[in-house]
């Protein structure tokens, strides 16, 4: 018997006009539905795949069949499986004469293959075709095709028919044709600059669809160039007027709003129109508080447009009147119990607060309650507005809270964004730099490799330059109280490498200044380091170079140097480094250890990383070793500018002799090696006296090539290349010196950068300490009210009253909505009968659509103003007939009763709905039913359908297929 | 851009519908799929209908067993796409009639036509459910 039911059902689904379905692919649905786990649904696809590869290639496939092997593709595809080998099937379905065929095609291709696959160029044609159809609806799918698949290349070739088609007399293919050329506009905007004043003429257009859609480019457009659209602005104001006095045809309207999507999108260009700019904003002010009166906040939809009016108000010129309805608004949305409602308007706050930073006060408990509740998009959003509220009074508390909140998260986008942010309001607010370190170490221990490098960098240069105004006594305080942490922090596992290398930086310059640690206590400290991370090359760079400078301080201050067993072993490991750079450094080290005091102190200065570093750019220091090798026979070295203007013709000769400049340092890369190995060793410590000194951290790299530099330049080499390539040396030989100036642009590059900005506001460090400490120990929900008072700065004067108090108990929101619905639909009767009184009203109006049609020389604004008017009776007209019927029944057909619809009651939608168990469903059904009557029959068959399936309530997902809507 | 993709997955992290309007590779999609169902489905219902996920945000809800998510740029006002998708619902509602889970599968290329009309570029072009649905209707009757 329920077999037989099942038939019927597939019988009724197949028979639904051309949709036609087969028992394969019926079964296919089937088995993807019953699959219990990804692994089975793989195998299902796997199988099909392979049925798939053998049919598509079947000769003479009647059309309908092929359409149903191409929906099977898209599930293969769906469901994450490659289908390539189909995709040439769906493109020659796009041929089809057949309108839902070729309209399935367009579909899958559109799923299938991006803008830049080879196969689009065989459906350009197809496209240009029935771009040119009478079929209204041939041109649509041809558009929708163009919307997804053409790219910058591929523009020309449709853009003069889509230009055509915006003029088309039917409205759907106007709005489609404005949205492929708002792709074409994205894609490539110069490819339609010319064209862009059709979007304004289209932003006149009869129909409220193509206005509606319009609206999408010119947002863009205005986002981008927002002046060149000023003159809109009355426009947009008078359509958005007419949009809220319910001008546009009932079937835009959406749980009783008049067409809000339409009404957010222009809010949303206004609060660009309108940002800094009085003389515009005046001209909204009024609609936009029309708009704040009539939304109706029980609803989603009203408040989503509430939302858009507090952004609008927020972003345009301020206006007292406004900012309080969105005052209001905001404290409407924290109280409700809604998450979504507390998110939005936690959201408008942080908008809000830009504009009067006191509307924060008022509101300090609930955005502590959101701070702290356990929904992490909800804290997330909280932290977001605490990041824009945050001032020198409440940094501390603030950064807390968020190194807290990113210490507990794992999700690395985030803890970036985080950890950025703290870093950002540190540097801002700092109060004093203690407190600064602190809080970096945090974000290095817990999110360093997060972090941009930069950060490390301003903080060392923050730690070596200290305060700058004080004296230098607390400069030292503050470098070994940086000493003291980092040596702490070293005793714990796995530390970020970013923060290993400022710790070795700091612990190199500064761990032995203060005398509190003996030299080899930190180097001790040091090598460990380097043999704990010993797979991480920049960290064994930094520690080798603190090593480095740790003895020759000491070899500086007169003392013997011990080198510890570790570090001896250590360096031994470098010294045969695969990494040039460590093997480098090692050496550099070694030959530092051998010179005397003097030497020492004059290459290796101590607190030295701030001075600047004096650089000879004109290399005088070579010029005796420069005369040697000239008299010897080298070429002498020509600047790159005279290089240039060889390529003038008269000095074409020149250059055939000396050679173009161009692919000198090609030929060099490969000459290279053989010399360096020749002279490695004493240019090195050669290099090692000149650079290394620099401890500035960036020169870390660019210490680099100086290795090669002066061998490059060396005897040996010139004479060489001159027996290996005696025809090419004449033409690259003076290239020997070009290395040279690759050194001197590389030195040069070491500029020390500006100094850090801190906010001085040095208020009593002692005090910050204890506030941090006592924070730490204290029971974190005793102290709602102090958390508030020190996030909000005021002393929690205001909202006494209990957190508690924000909750509406549910049955009384429940009354206030059902009577809301009565009301609503008293107010749909009477809106019926203005209905009926709106025709004539509107034919008044008929003679403007006359001289719209004839536009460039009518002035806009007019013509905007005469054209909106025939919209709505054009949809008075062809609609009432049609559509507002259709809707009205939605309504009517559904009284008190059906509340518990998704229509009316929103709040309780979202949070019951999905907790429907199968009895509080099966009611609901019901409820459904009774007012649904023809669709008794459909859901039974449905759950028949379910149960054949093999979807028993006892399986582990009782309701599976329930009805979405139920 | 707006609305960045549209997806329908099933309370098993099945999916059921998948719609793109930014290119992503296959290997792509199945890792944004897996990763962001994951994510919606481990939250209860007193949470927020909304999940951030790197750059942008995801919009969602519930019905039955399935899940409607809908990727969107940050800018985007979460509730009017909240709504948007309760929108797209009713839409197919009227169409099948009390819609379900099946009727999508049974019906993929509806669904998407449905989403055609609704959504351009990313960005929401049409709000009439007589407009969406008559071109389906249109097709219906011609073959």
């Amino acid at each position: 018997m329920e077999q037989l039911k099942t038939i019927g059902r597939e019988l009724a689904m197949g028979s639904q006009g051309g949709f036609y379905q087969s028992k394969e692919f019926l079964d296919l649905v089937k088995s993807i539905g019953e699959a219990r786990s990804k692994a089975e649904e793989d195998r299902i696809v796997l199988g099909e795949i392979e049925t798939l590869k053998r049919r598509v290639s079947e000769p003479d496939i009647p059309k309908r069949k092929m359409k149903e092997y191409i929906l099977r593709l898209v599930y293969v595809e769906m469901l994450g499986h490659d289908a390539s080998f189909g995709y040439i099937h769906a493109v020659k379905m796009t041929h089809d004469d057949s309108l839902l065929v070729k309209r399935t095609g367009y579909l899958a291709v559109t799923l299938f293959l991006n803008e830049d696959h080879d196969l689009i160029i065989l459906i350009v044609n197809t496209i240009q075709k029935d771009l040119k159809s009478d079929n209204y609806l041939v041109v649509c799918a041809a558009l929708n095709a163009v919307c997804k698949l053409i790219n910058e290349e591929t523009i020309p070739a449709v853009l003069p028919q889509v230009v055509d088609l915006l003029a088309h007399p039917k409205e759907a293919v106007r709005k489609k044709a404005i949205m492929a050329l708002h792709r074409f506009y994205q894609k490539s905007p110069s490819s339609v600059s010319h064209l862009v004043s059709n979007f304004r003429k289209r932003l006149c257009d009869n129909d409220p669809g193509v206005m509606g859609a319009t609206l999408c480019p010119l947002f863009e457009l205005v986002s981008t160039d927002v002046n060149s659209y000023k003159d809109l602005v009355i426009s947009f104001v008078s359509i958005l007027k007419q949009v809220a006095e319910r001008r546009l045809p009932k079937a835009y309207d959406y749980h009783q709003m008049p067409a809000p999507f339409i009404q957010i999108k222009l809010l949303k260009i206004l609060a660009l129109l309108g940002s800094g700019d009085k003389q515009a904003s005046e001209n909204m002010y009024t609609v936009v508080g029309d708009i704040f009166r009539k939304c109706d906040s029980s609803s989603n939809i009203g408040n989503a447009v509430l939302y858009e009016c507090i952004c609008c108000v927020s972003s345009i010129y301020p206006n007292p009147k406004l900012l309080e309805s969105a005052a209001d608004a905001i404290s409407r949305f924290l109280k409700s119990d809604s998450h979504n409602l507390k998110y939005m308007g936690i959201d408008a706050l942080g908008r809000l607060i830009k504009i009067s930073p006191e509307i924060a006060e008022q509101h300090q408990l609930a955005v502590i309650d959101c701070l702290e509740d356990p929904d992490d998009t909800l804290k997330r959003k909280t932290f977001e507005l605490l990041y824009k509220m945050t001032k020198s009074t409440n940094v501390e508390v603030i950064v807390d809270r968020m190194i807290d909140y990113m210490i507990s998260i794992n999700d690395n986008h985030y803890k970036t964004e985080i950890a950025s942010r703290c870093v950002e309001l540190a540097e801002q607010f700092a109060p004093s730099n203690q407190w600064f370190i602190l809080i970096m170490n945090k974000v290095f221990e817990h999110a360093g490799d997060l972090v941009n490098i930069k950060v490390a960098h301003n903080l060392m240069r923050l730690i070596a330059e200290g305060f700058g105004e004080d004296d230098d006594s607390a400069d030292s305080q503050l470098r070994s109280s940086a000493v003291d942490s980092y040596l702490h922090i070293l005793g714990e596992p796995k530390i970020p490498s970013v923060f290993l290398q400022l710790i070795c930086w700091v612990l190199g310059e500064y761990g032995t200044a203060d005398g509190k640690y003996s030299a080899s206590y930190i180097t001790g400290k040091l090598s460990d380091v380097a043999e704990a991370y010993s797979n991480d090359e920049t960290v064994k760079a930094y520690a080798v170079t603190a090593l480095m400078k740790i003895y020759a301080f000491e070899i500086a201050a007169g003392r013997k140097v011990d080198m510890l067993p570790e570090c001896q072993s250590l360096m031994e490991q470098f010294l045969a480094s695969h990494s040039t750079d460590l093997q480098q450094r090692a050496y550099e080290l070694q030959a530092v250890i051998g010179l005397d005091a003097h030497a020492v102190e004059s290459i290796m200065p101590s607190d030295a990383s701030c001075e600047d570093i004096e650089v000879d750019k004109a290399l005088s220091f070579l010029n005796g070793y420069i005369q040697d090798s000239i008299e010897k026979g080298a070429q002498p070295y020509i600047p790159e500018s005279e290089r240039s203007g060889m390529l003038n013709i008269s000095n074409f000769r020149n250059q055939d002799h000396h050679g173009a400049s161009s692919h000198g340092l090609k030929f060099e890369a490969y000459e290279l090696p053989k010399q360096t190995v020749q002279s490695r060793i004493p240019p090195a410590t050669l290099a090692s006296t000149e650079f290394v000194p620099v401890p500035e951290p960036m020169s870390v790299r660019e210490s680099y090539p100086t290795t090669i530099v002066p061998s490059a330049s060396s005897d040996a080499e010139s004479t060489e290349l001159k027996l290996r390539l005696d025809g090419v040396q004449k033409k690259w030989g003076r290239q020997t010196h070009s290395p040279a100036t690759s050194t001197s642009s590389s030195t040069s590059k070491k500029t020390v950068n500006g100094i850090k900005q801190v906010d001085g506001s040095n208020t009593s460090n002692s005090s910050t300490w204890e506030t941090y400490d006592s924070r730490k120990h204290v029971e974190i929900n005793s102290e709602k009210q102090k958390l508030a008072a020190s996030l909000f700065g005021g002393s929690s004067k205001t909202e006494k009253k209990p957190a508690t108090g924000h909750k509406i108990s549910k049955p009384s929101s429940h009354m206030v909505e059902k009577s809301h619905v009565r009301k609503s639909s008293m107010e749909i009767a009477s809106e019926k009968k203005a209905l009926v009184h709106q025709p004539p009203d509107l034919l008044d109006f008929g003679e403007p659509t006359v001289q719209s049609s004839d536009p460039p020389s009518v002035d806009p604004f007019k013509e905007l103003e005469g054209l909106l008017e025939p919209t709505t009776q054009l949809g008075s007209t062809a609609a009432a007939a049609t559509n507002s019927p259709d809707i009205m029944g939605l309504f009517t057909e559904t009284p008190g009763g059906t509340h518990n619809k998704d229509d009316s009651d929103i709040l309780s939608s979202l949070s019951k709905q999905p907790v429907t168990n199968m009895v509080g469903g099966a009611t609901s059904t019901q409820v459904a039913q009774s007012s649904k009557g023809p669709n008794r029959k459909d859901s039974l068959e449905k759950d028949s359908l379910v149960r054949q399936m093999g979807v028993t309530p006892s399986s582990p997902n009782p309701n599976l297929f329930k009805d979405l809507l139920g | 851009m707006g609305i960045r993709f549209i997806l329908m997955v099933n309370k098993q992290g099945q999916t059921r519908l998948a719609q793109y309007y930014e290119w992503l590779t296959l290997e792509e999609r199945r890792a944004l799929e897996g990763e962001i169902v994951r994510k919606c489905l481990a939250r209860n219902e007193q949470q927020c209908s909304f999940v951030e996920h790197r750059n942008y945000k995801i919009v969602y809800r519930r019905y039955a067993s399935l899940f409607f998510l809908v990727g969107v740029d940050n800018d985007e006002n979460e509730l009017a796409i909240l709504e948007f998708i309760h929108l797209l619902v009713e839409t197919m509602d009227r169409h099948f009639g009390n819609v379900c889970e099946l009727d999508i599968m049974f019906h993929l290329e509806k669904a998407h036509f449905m989403l055609e009309e609704m959504v351009m570029n990313g960005s929401i072009v049409e709000t009439s459910k007589a407009n969406i649905l008559s071109p389906i209707q249109l097709m219906e009757k011609a073959s």
